[in-house]
């Protein structure tokens, strides 16, 4: 029942009988999982007597639940809520196997003084692996409280039952409630690996689309997110950095500055420095009175120019990460190609935030930050405190895709409370400041060649890609801004891929396709131009562009369906299925080209070739004249194991599908030599409403009794992938270079 | 100095200095949460409030240019107990992810539903093109004003009859 | 009150007195045969070098504007051209054959473009800028018959105009063409050289600039001897494009270039108004026409006219200095704080923008020129990118009384430029802001 038992095992098993396989080795890199490799899956054994991975670390149940006197439940989770809806989800797995209303229970997410360490709340893990982690843990509550409750009754263990309203009925009609069992009851006891699981058809919790926990008091002004919190004394401080990554601000003398009206504090470590102010309008007035200062610019100038001759000719260290070969008929027909995407912002509307207090020679950081145990580390290190004397606590901060400001806000904030002890300090970064200066989704490159025989069977699969770390989330001071610009400075931490499974730029590069020949490269830069971290499914939005793009190549030089192709060569039940229930919801076989520029394309992956199965259908026009592109209709179906919660999980896949729509059509981050130049959302334009598809619809295929699988990520590489197949059948042209923007694709099909 | 304001039909008077933009002082001064800093340059429109009826970004409004003006935030709506018929509407869809741009899209919805209580699609995605969504719900909102529009129809056919 | 006339309000009205003149010559000159009507080309019939080459020249000569409805298909047409005597709606001119220009032979196309007569005969009306496409030579309209041609065909029928009683009647405008128009072919100017010479075909030509930027006589024509003099375009001023712009000593080749071509000039301003749409327009035309566009305007600014109070060639006002440095930022008056507040976050030194690159308050245009109706139609409604990306602005319309826009823009006048005060603000805001609200 853990999910490294549900490996994509068809190929190897068609390859194993028949092929050569030839092993490879991923020695040197890192698989141990810890913090610096949160992104990484978790290497469970797979084995059903051992502890789900979340668990093991921390198997005293009352890590996890405590129930009250009164009956009521409150669960801790080292998972954060990041709009995902996962606290809702979460809640309702443990309601499921606490046997309890949803309403009864209550969810306490990442705090380093109360909640488990479950490392980041990334990479789709947290229903994959925090999922079975709880349920685990909630499943062994339940069998405790039952046998309390059969001792407390008088009767046997198998004659007593838990009804669903936080009580428990014995055979003779008594019945007692979870906080009397639970007061005679200690849950500091190790959790056992085969506590009796809920079953699907008795399922009260599971499956239901309970509502939002988080819905009403955003809706209505409540005190959701980090921005609205308000300690007493608190002050509020900004930042002072220089408009971009890779310059530097000359700052007038300290005693200038000081000078200042409305300032309460200038702050300033080696080139740190921040203004401290009462009032937050103060602060924000002050730090732009400082900003009209020159920057010059530190680093060595920025390469510009088309993304392949920046990244292809830099150092690279060059990994195989599939390697098979197969005798095969003869190859027909060649075809070669090379995709990339630009670098990308994360572009969260609320800026990161954090605040921080000094107290008592103890230092407490409240973060939205993904990994709130790495803020305590952080800033531990950065400050020089024992880990013990630094506490973080997480609250939410806006929708963050990955690494953004966060991390570097929280130890920005940090870093001000020690320097200045006392009262509270909250940190805002201005929108200019998170698109200078926060890490990048990594631009990339891919090149595959790919060679059909005369049945339209693919013979060989060659395939590179380039890329700059999606990793770099900081576990000490080495990973954040204050941290290299403090005296002494921490050196940037070394660059490190995620191995596969999971991957770094490699996610999803090698295919969950059937291919008897296949030769995949990551080639990893480990110093790109660009600071650059994780963003929403990393390397995997463009690998799958890449993979779906060649293969409606290759269906048009076939001149067979995409999707016939496609299921061709899938072995995977799951996958087919996936890609048969899109295609008959969204009538993919009866469709029909209405006029020139109109259009039909899908696209399919599953996540990290672990995670949920995903397929895109879309159906669109294009306007020749000014290149722009209506979405009329988007289909996906998706396969994510035991569905939890049917509307989170059709949210996330929806929302997930309309922000890749923005990635693919219209954003990139601009630079010149010398900076950044995208500094606001004129700048760096993304998807507003005018754009956003017509009609969408999300189908979740029921999968009642499997694990669950992450889907957070899902869409992402799919969808860019469909509409870049449904703008070659549109207009018969391949664009492989995101963005395809309006002005491209006038400038190609004007003469059309 | 000190400033009187008109906020959600409540008169309030702060200290503040009358170039601070009006967002700063609904949410540090008035301890009101809905209003958001998103961009600072009224490109984004999760600070979005009404002055006089009208959808405005709050980041850009000083203060002293609302005196003697109602403003209106979200909270002016309702509440999580007793939402508005647009704040039970988005409920009802689950018209949130992070919901960080939530509270100047109901705003900015609600201007729209007070001039036109029917809007057509094409018309709820015009008026709401200044505010910007990065979790990709845009579909569940333009939904969510849909259904309040709904319910506000229902509710006058309601009154018409009685 | 000020009434500022679109270029289609002052020649609307002068078709009364045109329509008068047409009567005595209506017998000479009325009359124009329908050109018999074709099987609409096949696409494939056109080289796909031409139809490129017209498609530049069409996007020089913005058809598209005009010619579309926002969120509706281009060159479809239906486009509301408001004006006092009615309303126009603009033709669909895809290649659709009922609806469209679809069974129009290129002698029909080029009689429309150069003598403003359609296929059927009837005149049409001189909101189609005949008076300088007449300029245009014919393989230029052979180019552009070639992009409209291999459009897709849209079938669209536009609203019928709905004119004041008898402005309905066609034959008048035959008067109006006796009056004004003149066809007369494009002559090189041997002291100049090539690029100058393209420049100056294309901006009296196709790119018809003078339809916005010559000012017009009662009649409603261009003033003669008055070319780029300055004049007006949907309620905004359209600088002139001579020496006596206000910021002409500034403008050079390569800023001109840079703002037609991007819609922005870091030493002046983003493009607004029905300019955004025409810069726009430009990003889609080969460099080099934009180039020769920029060199022809650039030498047009240049030749030192008669020096006048209007052309104060002050240099930018630098910002205050001290403002960028540690020293006091508690802003004076009460207009000086709403200036903060509202403006602040974008045009204080040291705010984003100004740390970007985008042009400063100091060298923007609309706060130099004479009349502030640029100035508050920015204000009042900001500025939109026409492509969805590029310079932004956020419109005050509901933010700001008229006294508080016009408080803030006496501030940003008196601290950005030498120039003198703008009387009477308040009561101008009111006057656009009803206007805008039309």
């Amino acid at each position: 029942m853990t999910p490294s038992s549900h490996l994509p095992v068809t190929r190897r098993n068609f390859l194993g009988g028949a092929g050569i396989v030839v092993a490879f080795s991923l020695a040197g890199m890192s698989t141990a999982r810890g913090a610096a490799t949160g992104e990484a899956e978790p290497s469970g054994t797979g084995a059903v007597s051992v502890l789900p991975d979340d668990l093991q670390p921390f198997p005293y149940l009352d890590s996890w639940i405590r129930i009250d006197a009164d009956g009521k439940a409150q669960v801790f989770t080292g998972k954060v809520e990041l709009g995902q809806g996962i606290m809702t989800a979460l809640l309702q797995v443990a309601a499921e196997e606490l046997d309890m209303p949803p309403n009864l229970v209550s969810i306490v997410t990442a705090d380093t003084t109360r909640t488990p360490d479950e490392g980041l709340t990334a990479a789709s893990h947290s229903m994959q692996y925090g999922g079975p982690a709880l349920r685990l843990a909630a499943a062994n509550v339940r069998m405790l409280l039952l046998r309390t409750a059969a001792s407390m009754l008088g009767v046997a263990d198998t004659e007593v039952s838990t009804m669903g309203d936080g009580t428990i009925r014995a055979s003779n009609g008594r019945s007692i409630p979870y906080g009397a069992v639970a007061a005679s009851l200690s849950l500091h006891v190790e959790a056992v690996a085969d506590a009796p699981l809920r079953q699907p058809k008795s399922y009260r919790s599971i499956g239901q689309s309970l509502p939002r926990l988080d819905i009403p008091g955003k809706v209505t002004g409540g005190a959701s997110f980090i921005q609205d919190m308000r300690l007493p004394g608190m002050l509020h401080a900004r930042v002072i950095r220089a408009p971009s990554e890779g310059m530097k601000l000359a700052l007038p003398p300290r005693a200038e500055i000081e000078a200042i009206p409305g300032l309460h504090a200038f702050v300033q470590q080696g080139d740190f420095a921040a203004v401290v102010c009462e009032r937050e309008w103060d602060a924000v007035s002050i730090m732009r009175q400082l900003m009209a200062n020159p920057s010059q610019r530190q680093d060595e100038n920025l390469p510009v120019g088309d993304i392949a001759s920046i990244l292809k000719p830099l150092p690279a260290k060059d990994y195989v990460i599939e390697k098979v070969s197969h005798p095969t008929a003869k190859p027909v027909k060649r075809l070669e190609a090379r995709y990339t995407r630009p670098w990308y912002s994360h572009g969260s509307i609320g800026p990161s935030c954090a605040i921080a207090q000094m107290v008592d020679g103890e230092l407490t950081v409240w973060s939205h930050s993904q990994g709130i145990f790495d803020v305590k580390r952080v800033a531990s290190s950065l400050v020089g405190m024992p880990e013990d004397k630094v506490h973080a606590i997480h609250v939410q901060g806006a929708g963050c895709y990955g690494q953004n400001g966060a991390d570097d806000a929280a130890a920005d904030a940090a870093l001000i409370a020690h320097l200045l002890p006392g009262r509270p300090v909250r940190l805002q970064w201005m929108r200019e400041q998170e698109f200078g200066w926060e890490p990048l989704g990594a631009g990339m490159v891919t090149e595959a060649v790919a060679e059909l025989d005369a049945s339209n069977r693919i013979v060989t699969w060659n395939y590179d890609v380039w890329s700059p770390p999606h990793n770099t989330r900081p576990t000490t001071a080495n990973g954040v801004l204050a941290g290299w610009e403090v005296t002494p400075a921490f050196p940037p931490a070394e660059k490190i891929p995620i191995p596969m499974p999971a991957g770094d730029g490699s996610r999803n590069s090698n295919p969950l396709y059937a291919l008897p020949n296949m030769d995949v490269n990551f080639h990893f830069i480990s110093n790109g131009p660009f600071r650059s971290s994780a963003m929403r499914s990393l390397g995997g939005h463009l690998n799958v562009f890449s993979i779906e793009s060649m293969f409606d190549e290759l269906a048009k030089a076939a001149a067979t369906d995409p999707l016939d192709l496609r299921l061709d060569h899938m072995e995977d039940a799951r996958a087919r299925a996936v890609m048969m229930a899109g295609a008959e919801a969204f009538r993919w076989k009866t469709r029909r080209k209405e006029s020139k520029f109109h259009g039909f394309g899908m696209g399919f992956a599953r996540y990290k070739n672990l995670g949920a199965y995903c397929s895109v259908f879309l159906e669109i026009s294009v306007e020749q004249n000014t290149g722009a592109i209506t979405v009329l209709r988007a289909q996906t179906a998706v396969d994510c194991g035991e569905v939890v919660n049917p509307d989170g999980v059709r949210n996330q896949v929806e929302g997930g599908l309309i922000q890749s729509l923005s990635w693919c059509t219209r954003e990139a981050m601009s630079y010149d030599t010398q900076r950044r130049t995208s500094f606001d959302w004129s700048s760096y334009p993304i998807l507003r409403f005018q754009s956003v598809p017509i009609d969408i619809r999300v189908d979740v295929l029921p999968k009642p009794g499997e694990p669950f699988l992450g889907v957070a990520e899902a869409s992402q590489g799919p969808t860019s992938a469909a509409l870049a197949n449904a703008l070659a059948d549109a207009t018969g042209l391949r664009f492989r270079d995101m963005p395809l923007t309006p002005e491209k694709l006038r400038r190609a099909l004007i003469t059309l | 100095m000190t400033i009187s304001l008109d906020v959600n039909g409540e008169r309030h008077t702060v200290t503040a200095s009358p170039d601070t933009p009006l967002l700063y002082v609904l949410r540090d001064d008035l301890q009101l949460n809905a209003a958001k800093y998103g961009c600072g340059l009224g490109q984004c429109g999760a600070c979005t409030v009404h002055v006089d009826g009208n959808a405005v970004f709050s980041c850009l409004t000083p203060v002293a240019a609302t005196v003697g003006r109602r403003v209106t935030t979200l909270e002016g709506l309702g509440t999580a107990e007793k939402p508005g018929i647009l704040q039970q509407a988005f409920i009802d869809e689950q018209a949130a992810q992070c919901g960080y741009c939530i509270a100047g899209m109901i705003m900015r919805a609600q201007s729209l539903l007070s001039y036109n209580p029917s809007p057509s699609d094409e018309e709820i995605r015009q008026h709401m093109q200044p505010n910007l969504c990065r979790c990709g719900t845009h579909y569940r909102i333009i939904r969510a004003i849909k259904r309040a529009s709904a319910v506000l129809a229902n509710h006058q056919n309601k009154g018409d009859a009685t | 009150m000020i009434v500022v006339k679109s270029k289609r309000q002052i020649w609307l009205s002068a078709l009364g007195i045109a329509g008068l003149v047409g009567m005595v010559t209506a017998a000479i000159i009325v009359y124009e045969p329908a050109i018999p009507p074709v099987a609409r080309p096949s696409p494939s019939s056109f080289e796909v070098a031409e139809v490129k080459r017209g498609a530049e020249l069409a996007s020089i000569g913005d058809c598209v504007v005009c010619h579309s409805t926002d969120g509706g298909r281009p060159f479809a047409g239906s486009k509301a051209l408001p004006t006092p005597f009615g309303t126009l709606y603009s033709d669909n001119i895809t290649p659709d054959e009922t609806t469209g220009i679809g069974n129009w032979s290129f002698a029909a196309f080029q009689r429309a473009m150069t003598r403003g007569v359609a296929r059927d005969g009837s005149h049409l009306y001189p909101a189609l800028p005949y008076e300088h496409f007449t300029h245009v030579d014919d393989a230029d309209l052979q180019a552009i018959y070639a992009f409209l041609m291999t459009r897709e065909p849209v079938k669209e029928v536009q609203p019928p105009n709905d004119l004041l009683p008898g402005l309905g009647f066609r034959p008048l405008l035959a008067g109006w063409k006796f009056l004004f128009l003149r066809k007369t072919a494009f002559v090189q100017d041997k002291t100049q050289n090539n690029e100058w010479n393209r420049g100056k075909y294309l901006v009296e030509g196709l790119g018809h600039c003078g339809g916005c930027h010559t000012p017009r006589n009662l009649l409603g024509a261009e003033e003669h001897g008055s070319d780029l003099a300055g004049g007006v375009a949907e309620g905004w001023i359209a600088p002139a494009l001579d020496a006596s712009n206000p910021s002409a000593s500034r403008w050079d080749q390569a800023s001109l270039f840079d703002y037609l071509k991007n819609g922005i000039a870091g030493a002046h301003s983003a493009a607004g108004g029905p300019m955004g749409p025409v810069a726009e327009g430009l990003s889609e035309v080969d460099d080099a026409d934009v180039r020769a566009i920029s060199t022809y305007i650039a030498s047009r600014m240049k030749p030192a006219a008669t020096p006048s109070a209007k052309t104060n060639a002050n240099p930018a006002k630098a910002e205050g200095t001290t403002a960028s440095k540690a020293a006091t930022r508690t802003p004076a008056s009460d207009a000086a704080k709403l200036f903060a507040g509202a403006c602040g976050g974008c045009h204080m030194s040291g705010a984003p923008m100004e740390t970007a690159g985008r042009p400063p308050l100091s060298v923007v245009s609309d706060l130099k020129m004479d009349d502030p109706r640029n100035a508050i139609k920015v204000v009042l409604g900001g500025i939109t990118p026409a492509a969805g990306h590029g310079p932004y602005m956020p419109g005050f319309a509901d933010a700001l009384t008229d006294q508080q826009i016009a408080d803030l823009l006496a501030y940003a006048r008196s601290r950005f430029t030498d120039a003198p005060t703008w009387p009477d603000l308040a009561a101008k805001v009111s006057v656009i802001r009803k206007e805008d609200a039309k």
